[in-house]
């Protein structure tokens, strides 16, 4: 019964549970709910995924109307994965959320802000489990304007403009996506995202179909923070709450590099994306992203906004990894995907905790805390070490991916701009390592005391979580191939 | 020539609404224009998905005696979708709009920059 229904249910409980959360009284009660429902949701993906693991697919009828008619939830290995990454990083950020979330919310504003946080997750579920891209887009906007308000709650005023400014881009990237739903709509007459693969492929020449394209890719790179479309994040993640910082950095981009994949290689096809331009954009992009974000990385002065420069960085791999459009690039995109959720979450629970301590996260009020909060220090230490890619950690693991990818199709400088990125990840994080450890405590500080321990069990649940995807990797690379293999990757050799 | 630009008139005014709402969303520095935008802009695509949906002579998509020929009711129904959507974007950039005007006491764009700017 519940084996059955298990992809309705991963998106019903949440939604349902959204509602209930916003009516309870506020205090303690909202959290209890939603860590229950997070670690109910957590276990219904983890139980799904190992349904599907096999290379099996899950084809779920919504309302008993068939496909192409109805909606389907189709579920195979990739969505699986995602769902679960959503799914387990919810259900990590909640313990953690506790105390942050009591110190930086006003009391009376919790249950909503739960409740938001429900349906951030609803959204982010829901795409990873739909296979129609209608009901994608319906979800994108879910958790899009659930995070909207998520951010907006930052104690800063500045969290409202940032939160106003991702609205204006975020509603732009879904109306881009809309369009090109709408045009590949008219040419094909379904939004079944099997029914549009088969119906497009006779017709891969018309212009209509190319415009609908590149109104989707451009529409999801806005969600993805591809650059030059990425001047919404930094501010986003800097000024929102250190619980929404943690969840939206480790899943909201790494859902909409799921998007792309979906839509580049099962709506459409890897020979439909081998004839458009979108490859060498993607290439040209990603080679500049990972460059210019490093770069700007190494010029701030605060440590979220470090880390976000970084993720920017980070996606821009992935935009390598799906632009060389072979089985080995796609294959590392998926392994990064959950690697960069794994590593990222970490390091923003740490930047949360020194937050939820010193009250600020800019680098100059940071000298020597990494002494007063040594365990802190040493999961950044540890997280950055993944992030730069240090034999042992699950960073190495993507990392060795990318190389191996890029050096099959013979593209040395791809294989060296993902070298150089490395290097640039070793200068931006020495940069707060030392600050924090090696710079003497300014007298004029108050001594701090190590995060409680609510906060650092999610945060070195993660980092082991690091190490251990670093030498056991059989789960994500084994997921990350038959995914891929669904997917109808196909290398193509110069 | 004559026929491409009469024949697809909806169409015509459809890219005319999108630029114009674009345009706002890029161009204007107030920001409840900039929702404004906004609102112009996704409702250039309601009108292509109706659009679209439109079949030559045909009626309402109830069914009638008398009648064959109806209108596609899927879009129709995608885009009472996408209107709730817009809608509830509108309100929640509006409600983003009155808290930053009580942060800052200004709505325009460059005097919160510049506030932010001077700390």
């Amino acid at each position: 019964m519940i084996e059955q229904n298990l992809c309705l249910l991963l998106v019903v409980i949440p939604l349902l549970a959204a509602p209930i959360t916003a009516m309870l009284p506020n205090g303690k009660l909202p959290w209890l709910m939603t860590l229950t429902v997070t670690w109910l949701c957590f276990t219904l993906a983890s139980w799904q995924l190992s349904i599907v693991i096999d290379g099996s697919v899950i084809s779920y009828e919504l309302g008993g109307w068939s496909p192409p008619w109805g909606i389907e939830y189709r579920i195979d290995a990739m969505n699986a994965l995602v769902a679960l990454i959503v799914a387990g990083i919810a259900a990590i950020t909640l313990p953690y959320a506790l105390r942050t979330v009591e110190k930086e919310i006003p009391l009376q504003q919790t249950s909503l802000f739960y409740s938001a946080f429900l349906l951030c997750l609803v959204g982010l579920l829901g795409i990873a489990q739909t296979g129609d891209v209608f009901n994608l887009f319906v979800f994108l906007e879910i958790s899009s304007l659930s995070s909207y308000v998520l951010i907006a709650m930052g104690k800063q005023r500045r969290a409202l403009t940032a939160a106003y400014q991702y609205l204006i881009m975020g509603s732009i990237g879904a109306t881009f996506l809309l369009i090109g739903i709408g045009l590949i709509y008219a040419e094909t007459g379904t939004l079944n995202m099997q029914d549009l693969h088969l119906r497009l492929q006779p017709i891969l020449d018309h212009r209509t179909v190319h415009t609908g394209f590149a109104f989707i890719v451009v529409g999801i790179a806005l969600k993805l923070a591809l650059f030059p479309l990425h001047l919404w994040l930094p501010n986003a993640y800097k000024y929102s709450p250190s619980a929404v910082s943690v969840f939206l950095s480790a899943t909201a981009t790494k859902v909409a590099v799921y998007i792309m994949l979906r839509m580049v290689f099962t709506v459409f096809s890897s020979e439909f994306f081998k004839i458009t331009p979108a490859e060498n954009i993607f290439l040209l992009l990603g080679v500049f992203g990972v460059i210019v974000a490093s770069i700007a990385a190494i010029y701030q002065n605060d440590i979220k906004r470090i880390l976000a420069y970084s993720s920017i960085a980070q996606i821009s791999y992935m935009v390598l990894g799906m632009g060389q459009a072979s089985v080995l690039g796609v294959t590392a995109t998926l392994v990064h995907v959950f690697n960069h959720a794994l590593m990222k979450g970490a390091l923003f629970m740490a930047a949360g905790a020194i937050v939820y301590r010193v009250g600020t996260s800019k680098l100059d009020s940071l000298n020597g805390i990494g002494r007063q909060m040594p365990w802190t220090f040493t999961a950044i230490f540890i997280a950055g070490l993944s992030l730069i890619g240090i034999p042992g950690t699950a960073g190495f693991i993507s990392k060795w991916y990318f190389i191996l990818a890029a050096l099959e199709q013979q593209s040395w400088l791809i294989a060296l701009v993902i070298l150089l990125g490395s290097l640039f990840s070793v200068v931006y994080m020495w940069k707060i390592l030392e600050v924090m450890f090696f710079r003497p405590a300014t007298e004029t500080d108050l001594p701090v005391s190590e995060a409680p321990l609510s906060m650092l069990i999610p945060m070195w649940t993660l980092v082991l979580a690091n190490i251990y995807f670093g030498i056991n990797t059989e789960l994500t690379v084994n997921v990350a191939d038959t995914a891929v293999k669904l997917l109808g990757v196909v290398t193509y050799h110069e | 020539m004559i026929d491409i630009i009469i024949g697809h008139y909806n169409y015509w005014i459809v890219i005319l609404l999108m630029m114009a709402g674009f345009y706002t969303v890029i161009n204007r520095g107030n920001l409840i224009k900039k929702i404004a935008g906004l609102n112009i802009f996704q409702t250039s695509v309601f009108l292509l998905y109706i659009s679209i949906g439109y079949v030559e002579g045909g009626t309402t998509p109830i069914i009638a005696d008398g009648f064959t020929i109806y209108s596609n009711p899927l879009p129709h129904v995608l885009i009472l979708t996408a209107i709730v959507v817009g809608v509830s974007t509108t309100a929640l950039g509006l409600a983003l709009v009155v808290r930053i005007k009580e942060a800052y006491g200004t709505i325009e764009e460059d005097e919160i920059h510049d506030q932010d700017m001077s700390l």
